[in-house]
């Protein structure tokens, strides 16, 4: 049979010599290279400690972006929604009150916005279908949970902190 | 016995038609279907009297008729134009045309505000589609857009005024369907509005809710549908009921999601046009699924966003937990209720008169 490539080595069957038959110089090796390995730069990191840096493009959790006088930027349009191959995001949608002009950019807002993590594979299509710049994706990931319920995001676990409310907290 | 009429011939991009004398250019090319029918804002072939105003639906005529050959010479509106025996009508073979409805389209957006994420006429639009296909991505206009204030018209029909294109559709829809009208065109020129005389209601006629269907863009909705749901969350399904109004054909598309009926439309045809008007006790106040005998899906075509996430000849296998498990039914290990706030079972959107509001969603705890 003709080889795919040319590595191929047929195997030796010829009886050991002297040398070989002694094992000890194969052990030196190998512990040649096993002690080599020690004074290596390591591969792994100690993960909760301390954490790999991230790409400037990496897709991890979700955040909704708020405008810069804090209004809500979603306006459940529903194009996440419809873009997301997993199917993940649902929504519902409300009309804006008089007197709730501070809370929200536009007429009509996301009164409920939720993304259900498990289903998620943080494909980025909801960030680049949004409209509104509102759906941003950030650079850390869901954390671990033993159990299924803490993995429904809803909107204030991605709603981004009130800007002028942290200014304010920050001076005190 | 009666004479053999006399047909006219007319070439359509190349694809010879005969059609009775009297037909429109657009009606003859709607006989032949497909990519040669210009697209029509303004016209609605329901309604007498209706198009000449949007002109999308230029045409370029290369030859007058078989007794005088001589080419038009300004592009004409297909939907006001009959056709004359041996007529050639350019459509999409002409660049001329193609160019000209780039301009008109940009002229119909001079104005219509981009707030297709907030209106609930997107993904049904005629000017989405229109744009889409013949429009530029972007705008040359630097000045201020008319603005107007949003107009309840009745319980149940939200006028946004900002939106219109003024196609007068809906003017002729309750010229001729009602018995009475109540709004019309205020004012001339680019100054001009839809609306009522003196804020006056329009909920004593009985069908004054086809002027939602007939609104090519989102200057006239649903009051009852307002902000519930996007149309390419909802299922479109055939349906009908016996109306005790004569004038009410009773078939209609509900757009469903799981057993709630969110609304009630007219069936429309592929030109976006109603097969036939349907009356506001039908269209507005049933939305229970014990009123409506269910036909089946409506079919929307593929390249619609309606269809997404509609999956067709799905197989659900059978549940064989039971069977296995001698009758036990499965434990379930989360309901997604006691986590998820979507889709709450004691809050029935589609049950809500009008919008729904901050004040419809129970706060949970932690909630602001």
């Amino acid at each position: 049979m003709q080889s795919l490539t040319n590595r191929a080595k047929p195997v030796d069957r010829r009886p050991m010599t002297f040398a070989e038959k002694l094992y000890l110089p194969a052990i030196a090796k190998g512990m040649g290279i096993t002690l080599k390995h020690l004074f290596k730069k390591k591969a792994t990191v100690n993960y909760p400690e301390e954490t790999r840096p991230f790409s400037p493009v990496f897709r991890g959790l979700h955040i909704l972006n708020r405008d810069e006088m804090g209004r809500e930027r979603c306006t459940a349009c529903g194009l996440c929604a419809v873009a997301c191959p997993a199917e993940a995001i649902t929504m519902e949608a409300a009309e804006r009150l008089p007197g709730e002009e501070h809370l929200y950019r536009e007429e009509k807002y996301a009164a409920r916005y939720e993304i259900n993590m498990l289903r998620c594979i943080f494909c980025g299509f909801c960030e680049e279908a949004c409209p509104k710049q509102a759906v941003y994706m950030s650079e850390t990931f869901a954390p671990a949970n033993y159990q299924r319920k803490g993995f429904i995001y809803g909107k204030e676990d991605m709603l981004i902190p009130h800007p002028q409310k942290q200014i304010k907290e920050n001076n005190q | 016995m009666a004479e053999e009429k006399k047909l006219f011939k007319v070439k359509i991009d190349n694809i010879t038609v005969e059609v009775e004398p009297g037909t429109t250019i657009l009606n003859a090319a709607r006989t032949i279907g497909g990519e040669v029918v210009p697209p029509a804002m303004c016209y609605y072939s329901k309604l007498q009297g209706s198009g000449g105003k949007c002109r999308t639906c230029l045409v370029k005529v290369t030859k007058g008729s078989e007794a005088d050959p001589r080419p038009m010479p300004k592009l004409v509106a297909s939907c006001r134009t009959t056709v004359m025996d041996g007529m050639e009508v350019a459509n999409i073979t002409s660049p001329e045309v193609l160019d000209a409805r780039k301009g008109v389209v940009e002229f119909l957006l001079i104005n219509h505000p981009l707030d297709c994420p907030v209106c609930d006429q997107a993904g049904e639009c005629d000017l989405q589609d229109l744009s889409y296909e013949h429009g530029v991505s972007g705008t040359r206009y630097e000045f201020k857009r008319r603005t107007f204030e949003k107009e309840d018209i009745g319980e149940h029909i939200k006028l946004h005024m900002t939106r219109c294109i003024l196609c007068y559709r809906c003017v002729f829809t309750a010229d001729q369907l009602t018995n009475k009208r109540h709004h019309g065109i205020l004012k001339r020129g680019d100054a001009s509005e839809i609306s009522t005389y003196m804020r006056a209601s329009l909920d004593h006629t009985n069908f004054i809710g086809n002027v939602i269907d007939v609104c090519p863009v989102g200057a006239l909705t649903d009051r009852t549908a307002r902000f519930k749901n996007r149309v390419w969350f909802l299922k479109p399904v055939d349906a009908h009921r016996e109306c005790s109004d004569p004038k009410c054909c009773g078939k209609v598309a509900l757009w469903m999601r799981g057993d709630e009926i969110f609304r009630v439309t007219a069936r429309k045809d592929k030109y976006g046009e109603v097969e036939g008007f349907i009356c506001d006790t039908c269209r507005f106040e049933k939305k229970d699924i014990k009123d409506w005998i269910v036909e089946g899906p409506r079919k929307i075509s593929r390249h619609s966003v309606i269809t997404a996430g509609h999956y067709v000849g799905v197989h659900k296998p059978q549940e064989t937990v039971m069977k296995v498990m001698d009758g036990r039914s499965p434990r379930l290990l989360m309901d997604i209720h006691s986590v998820s706030e979507v889709n709450m079972p004691q809050v029935d959107l589609s049950q809500i008169e009008g919008p729904a509001h901050s004040t419809d969603f129970p706060t949970k705890k932690g909630d602001q």
